[in-house]
């Protein structure tokens, strides 16, 4: 079993979607209900084969990739097929099979309108193999491919089953994000033919890139471009413009994916390829990443108060939240990396939460403009709790799991790592402790206006507005229960990551 | 902390500290576990048990009260066993964690013996830690303490607790949501007991947020009507903003002890000078906002009055007795920080004791003009939190936390006896809706008079002793020595003292002296309402007695009883605690500040009573002196507008950064940033369009479509050559191939 | 040997030819001077086929004839279209193709 798993076990985790996706392009379109079936039995079985892994994980070794397989690919441009998994994208691969069937389990009697659930449920399968690859990836050139087969379905459902304003966000989502993708990709063929031409492999990049003596200039640039191409997808201040559009258009599923998993693909890179990778490169542009990050802190917190609409909040929420993480990134500490990751989880379940909530009251409403809403305590009284516990968790309460994304983050600040600004960072640390409270500021508002008083005239007899259901139930318990256990125990990632992280940073010398 | 080879050798009137350790202590991590479990029980069940869940809440607090008890009675019995001579067990018999060795570096400790007196030892910290996370190669920890503070303290929260949930039966029975009501209740005494066991400042900061979280929830308990639910929103927000300051001060302390929230080792660190004092500074004035927020400090207290709109039980627990002296407990928590960063030994003045000074003398004015009985009682706790935040300001740290000790049993007796009256004349508030009601109401009136004596700080009750330790404490009255001479805070105290007893008389009168004025029929509560007033009332007769002066105790006739509170709680000649010295008490001075509350109440009482025989309804001077005189109508406004401070907050504060400033920045986003990428989206829309129909086709990747936005940028710039005229085209075509002819005759 | 000649009369009607593409209006013209550019190629490969005693510059000839022939069959087909369409066979107003 081990054998097998140590040889097949990723492949097999990453590439089931697809197989999945495939299975169901030979059933015809009418049979919705196989459809989901499928769906959700693929996601299933790729969830069993990644519970295997983790369960196989050697978890006292966490900063030695595991499960490794490197075969040959494209022998031309030397890209091999090289997978595997250590503790940095253990919680993140864990996130990934743990959302996406809940999204199908609740695609079961949501699919959005045009519906054709085929197709629909297909493009998740598809986002599910490229989400899962562009974790495990361990060459630039896999990496990429899966960093871009991720974008094609996601442009389809925003621009087929979004909203109004559909055509709009999803080609500004596409071509933002594809802008960021060429530059990445100009960055990793740089890099390839400065370190000699010999290797996409992530780790022994990083090592041609000491013995290669590539100029500090070179590296400065090749970073620059990672950085837009990471920086776009998080997304960071100022290139955050397509977040609130693609997330206020999709439909929920695609909103949930987006927020859970997809921004942290951009964050991600930054810890496993841009940073220790370059290192020397990273010092440099540290201060900047943590000023935009802190300025995303405070800008995405204003612009949620200023929101009149509850799903575009909670999307401008996500380039606050994703500040915190970025800060965590730039002090270069490990224990700010580690607040990042856990930062990357704990968003990804509690807006992804906030997500599937919003998306429930837009069923039951048909609107989600805040000043229309109120009462749902009253009227839904279960969803209303379920609303109150995540904006705690998200407005960073300790005891949830926000908050050890949060003070960690802030934490490290204090102290960043050699050759950046103390002082410089303290004031980043300042800014990032008041955004704490725009936080609550704008969560609590939300809260009190959906939730709290009475609900208005308008939907006070409306038999549409029933209290959570069952495939909500299945869908949202587990992120739930999540919340809670990672902050009281956040030992749970923390434990898991540490070391890897430690070991990506030892380029660093710290 | 523990390693005390190098302590005795200091002095030798300084003994060893001694380990002691039993179930009891090591244990006491059930009692919130208690609290929380009984929390999920209620959540779950609740609804479903024949007392909808008030059982289980009651079961648990009354657990978690009989161990805090017998907690209580064995930490007694070992540190006057300790006092006695007993060394104890030796260290090394006990395996506890000395992660830094600090005993080693341990600074000379000043012999804290005072004269004719034993060298007084305490009892070692029981610490009792579990692994918690791991960041960077570090562990962090979470688990329990336990000192004479936390043992006090969790006294208190759990006796107020369990009286508060008897009250609650009657009080809120038939709510709409009972259930979670008592849920509530418990996670809050779960959540307030992990704060107060905590080890380290991080487990800390948790419990303080959670206790935070719980206090919304229970204001924002009616959270139909918007009023409510702006003040729990108020209050959660204006925590918050304390909180930056708790979390940069808690990190600051982290880094300046070298990586570490473990509380005594910052303490030992802290004592022994080992941590820099600029830091010590930054943190300290870091964490003074904290406490001005969470116990509700000038100029962050505005939140504390509006959080009455909670129900009253949850009033008392949470806004006097318990929550909003978290912060007093965190200075104590962390004293020698506070002792070292703000220089309280030797000084005038410094920002804890002029915050505290300032609290009380401007929380005690505000109490005056309040008509409803629960905000004046909620103005004297916020001056009552100034005291205490004053009196280790001065560097009274037993008389601060003997305050806390005796404010928690007055003052919630005073809520319940507020909520009595109101659970009695129509759920109203308002004093001008009362009055006569002693004869109605008598049990409620006999508690509230007697709460109110403790609060004014007459003899013999709870509030003098406290109160006057605290006055003797700022060193300035002649012969109480203390810790430097602070005479600022000094004459606030004073004055508030007699502000305390003028408001307090005030009340009284209004309440219950004169005739009805509402139109309930008002009538007393049944014994689920008065026997905690009771309780609660002894206990605000008899627990100034435990730290009486010594002299006074000799008078008495019982030798060792003085000063019983500071032995118990104080900790002494230990490594982590500063030298503090103790101020001796004054006769003169208890005279002389009982004089002068005396006074003010008097001058009230003849205030109210002139008032009452010119109209028996009144209850405000409408022509008169007072009424007419423009400075004092001026005065009048200012404390009935709150000194504008919610003004302030609501509307500029507030009101700017969600309106303008939020607008701004929205502004900022759609037109600039937004506006920027829609130019350059529309500028290149058929480059867009272009893309869209490649990709919408098929399978192309990011690199071809790259090369694509390219190919067609340039096809743009060369759109304007295409004219679609021949002789163009082929004049183009000519000069093309003649200039290809150049360069290969050049080149070739 | 006569070469420069030749070639200096092929340069010659090349340069006519493409004044006469450039310059004239009238389509048939045009088709004309596209005539001359050909035939001055033709001079070219057969002087230069005579010169290296190779026929094939004369086999290459004959194809642009018939090439040209065909050529003018198709432009002159067009140039008629134009007409019919237009009433016109100014090349300067043709201008259909622009993008």
């Amino acid at each position: 079993m081990t054998e097998f798993l140590n040889d097949w076990g990723i492949s097999l985790m990453v590439f089931l979607p697809l197989i999945g996706a495939a299975l169901m392009a030979f059933v015809p379109a009418s049979q919705e209900e196989n459809h989901k079936t499928i769906a959700l039995f693929t996601t299933l079985a790729t969830g069993l084969v990644g519970i295997l892994l983790i369960a196989d994980f050697d978890y006292d070794n966490s900063d030695v990739l595991q499960f490794a397989v490197d075969a040959r690919w494209i022998e031309v441009i030397n890209a091999r097929y090289t997978v595997a998994m250590d503790g940095m994208s253990l919680p993140l691969i864990a996130l990934t099979l743990l959302v996406v069937p809940l999204v199908i389990i609740y695609s079961w009697n949501h699919i959005p309108n045009p519906g054709n659930p085929k197709t629909f449920l297909m493009l998740i399968l598809v986002l599910h193999t490229g989400m899962l690859g562009s974790f495990v990836a361990q060459d630039l050139v896999l990496f990429f491919v899966f960093f871009e087969v991720v974008l094609l379905p996601m442009f389809f459902m925003i621009g087929v089953w979004g909203g109004e304003d559909r055509l709009y966000a999803s080609l500004k989502f596409f071509l933002y994000t594809l802008f960021g993708s060429a530059l990445m990709l100009v960055s990793f063929l740089a890099l390839y033919v400065l370190a000699g031409s010999s290797t996409f492999n992530m780790v022994q990049l990083a090592e041609n890139v000491v013995t290669e003596d590539i100029s500090k200039t070179a590296q400065v640039l090749i970073f620059g471009g990672m950085f837009m191409g990471f920086g776009i997808k998080v997304p960071m201040f100022p290139f955050h413009t397509w977040l609130p559009d693609a997330h206020t258009q999709a439909p929920t599923q695609g909103s949930v994916i987006l927020a859970a998993v997809l921004l942290k693909l951009g964050t991600y890179g930054f810890i496993r390829i841009a940073i220790p990778i370059l290192p020397e490169a990273a010092v440099e542009w540290a201060p900047w990443i943590g000023l935009l990050a802190v300025i995303g802190i405070i800008y995405g917190a204003l612009g949620c108060l200023a929101q009149t609409d509850m799903k575009r909040l909670i999307a401008f929420s996500s380039v606050a939240h994703m500040g915190y993480v970025m800060l965590g990134i730039a002090t270069l500490t490990d224990f700010g990396i580690n607040a990042a990751i856990f930062g990357m989880v704990a968003h990804g379940i509690i807006t992804g939460m906030l997500f599937f909530i919003a998306g429930s009251i837009k069923e039951r409403y048909h609107t989600l403009e805040i000043a229309r809403l109120g009462g749902l305590l009253v009227q839904a009284p279960k969803m209303g709790w379920i609303l109150a516990i995540t904006t705690m968790a998200s407005l960073g309460l300790p005891g949830l799991a926000g908050f050890w994304g949060e003070f960690p983050a802030i934490l490290a600040a204090y102290d960043p790592a050699p050759g950046l600004s103390d002082a410089l960072f303290r004031v980043y640390m300042v800014i990032a402790a008041i955004g704490t409270v725009l936080a609550a500021a704008y969560l609590l508002w939300l809260l009190q206006r959906t939730a709290f008083g009475t609900p208005s005239e308008e939907f006070e007899n409306d038999p549409h507005i029933h209290d959570v259901v069952t495939e909500e139930w299945i869908a949202w318990t587990p992120l739930l229960i999540l919340m809670v256990v990672l902050g009281f125990y956040p030992r749970l990632i923390f434990g898991i990551t540490d070391d890897a992280v430690i070991n990506s940073l030892l380029a660093l010398g710290g | 902390m523990l390693s005390t080879t190098s302590l005795f050798a200091v002095s030798a009137e300084i003994a060893d500290p001694v380990v002691k350790t039993n179930l009891l202590y090591e244990w006491v991590g059930l009692v919130p576990g208690t609290m929380a479990l009984s929390f999920l029980l209620i959540l779950f069940f609740g609804k479903k048990l024949p007392y909808k869940g008030a059982e289980i809440g009651i079961t648990a607090i009354s657990l978690s009260f009989l161990f805090a008890v017998a907690m209580a009675f064995t930490w007694i019995i070992d540190t006057q066993s300790v006092l006695n001579g007993d060394k104890g067990e030796t260290a090394a018999a006990v395996v506890v964690d000395d992660p830094i060795g600090v005993g080693e570096t341990a600074a000379p400790l000043i012999p804290l013996a005072e004269e004719g007196e034993k060298a007084r030892v305490t009892i070692d910290p029981i610490v009792k830690e579990f692994d918690w996370l791991e960041n960077g190669n570090t562990t962090f920890g979470v688990g329990t303490l336990v000192d004479g503070q936390s043992v006090m303290m969790l006294f208190v929260v759990t006796f107020i607790s369990l009286l508060v949930h008897v009250f609650s039966t009657d009080y809120v029975g038939g709510d709409r949501r009972y259930t979670h009501y008592f849920a509530f209740l418990s996670l809050f005494t779960a959540s307030m007991l992990f704060m107060v066991l905590s080890t380290n400042t991080l487990q800390l900061i948790v419990g303080w947020e959670l206790v935070g979280v719980c206090s919304f929830a229970l204001i924002g308990h009616w959270w139909e009507e918007k009023a409510n639910s702006d003040a729990a929103l108020k209050a959660f927000l204006t925590n918050r903003v304390g909180d930056i300051g708790l979390l940069v001060g808690m990190i600051t302390l982290y880094f300046g002890a070298g990586g570490t929230f473990d509380i005594i080792d910052i303490n030992s660190q802290a004592v022994a000078g080992e941590i820099d004092h600029t830091l010590l500074l930054i943190a300290s004035c870091c964490l003074m906002a904290a406490v001005a927020s969470k116990s509700g400090q000038f100029i962050l207290h505005t939140w504390l009055p509006d959080a009455m709109a909670g129900p009253t039980p949850v009033s008392a627990l949470i806004h006097a007795a318990t929550m909003v002296v978290a912060g007093v407990y965190m200075i104590a928590r962390l004293y020698p920080v506070f002792w070292d960063g703000l220089s309280i030994s030797g000084s005038n003045i410094n920002l804890m004791a002029l915050m505290g000074g300032i609290t009380c003398v401007f929380g005690g004015a505000l109490a005056f003009v309040q008509t409803d009985v629960k905000k004046v009682l909620a103005y004297s706790t916020v001056s009552q939190l100034g005291y205490m935040v004053l009196a280790l300001g001065v560097g009274a740290y037993t008389a601060g936390l003997f305050h806390l000790f005796t404010h928690a049993f007055f003052k919630a007796c005073l809520f319940l006896g507020a909520g009595s009256l109101s659970h009695a004349c129509h759920h109203t508030f308002d004093m001008r809706e009362m009055g006569g009601l002693r004869k109605i109401m008598p049990k409620t009136f006999a508690t509230f008079v007697i709460g109110s004596l403790a609060l004014a700080g007459a003899f013999p009750f709870a509030g003098f002793w406290s109160k006057d330790e605290i006055l003797a404490g700022a060193g300035v009255w002649p012969g109480t020595g203390g810790n430097g001479t602070y005479y600022i805070p000094f004459w606030f105290g004073m004055l508030t003292a007699a502000m305390t007893a003028g408001y307090m008389a005030r009340v009284i009168w209004l309440v219950f002296m004169g005739e009805y004025r509402g139109h309930a029929h008002p009538h007393e509560n049944g014994n689920r309402i008065t026997v905690p007033l009771m309780i609660l009332a002894f206990m605000a007769t008899i627990a100034g007695f435990l730290n009486m002066p010594k002299p006074f105790a000799d008078f008495l006739g019982i030798k060792d009883a003085g000063l019983a509170f500071e032995h118990w709680v104080e900790p002494a000649s230990v490594a982590h605690f500063p030298a503090i010295s103790h101020a001796s008490p004054s006769l003169s001075l208890a005279i002389v500040a009982s004089l002068v509350a005396g006074a003010a109440a008097a001058a009230v009482w003849a205030y109210y009573r002139r008032l009452h025989q010119m109209d028996p309804k009144a209850t405000a001077y409408t022509d008169s002196f007072v009424a007419n005189n423009k400075l004092i109508r001026a005065g009048h406004t200012m404390l009935v507008e709150k000194y504008y401070l919610d003004h302030l907050y609501t509307h500029l504060i507030a009101g700017g950064t969600k309106g303008p400033l939020a607008r701004a920045a929205y502004w900022f986003n759609q037109n600039v940033l937004d506006g920027t990428v829609n130019v350059a989206g529309r500028s290149t829309a058929s480059l867009g369009r272009f893309v869209y129909r490649y990709i919408d086709q098929g399978a192309i990747d990011g690199a071809v479509n790259a090369s694509g936005l390219g190919a067609s940028g340039s096809g743009q710039v060369l759109r304007g050559i295409q004219s679609g005229k021949i002789r163009s085209y082929a004049t183009l075509m000519f000069g093309a191939a003649a200039l290809l002819a150049a360069v290969f005759i050049v080149v070739v | 040997m006569l070469l420069n000649q030749f070639l200096l009369l092929a340069a010659v009607l090349f340069a006519i030819g493409v004044y006469g593409v450039l310059t004239r209006k009238n389509g048939v013209l045009v088709l004309m001077s596209i005539e001359l550019i050909l035939n001055s190629v033709n001079i070219n490969l057969v002087a230069f086929g005579t010169f290296n005693a190779d026929v094939s510059g004369q086999v290459f000839a004959l194809f642009i004839i018939a090439v040209a022939a065909a050529e003018v069959g198709v432009g002159l087909a067009i140039v008629l279209l134009i007409y019919r369409n237009r009433r016109s066979i100014d090349v300067s107003e043709a201008d259909m193709l622009k993008g």
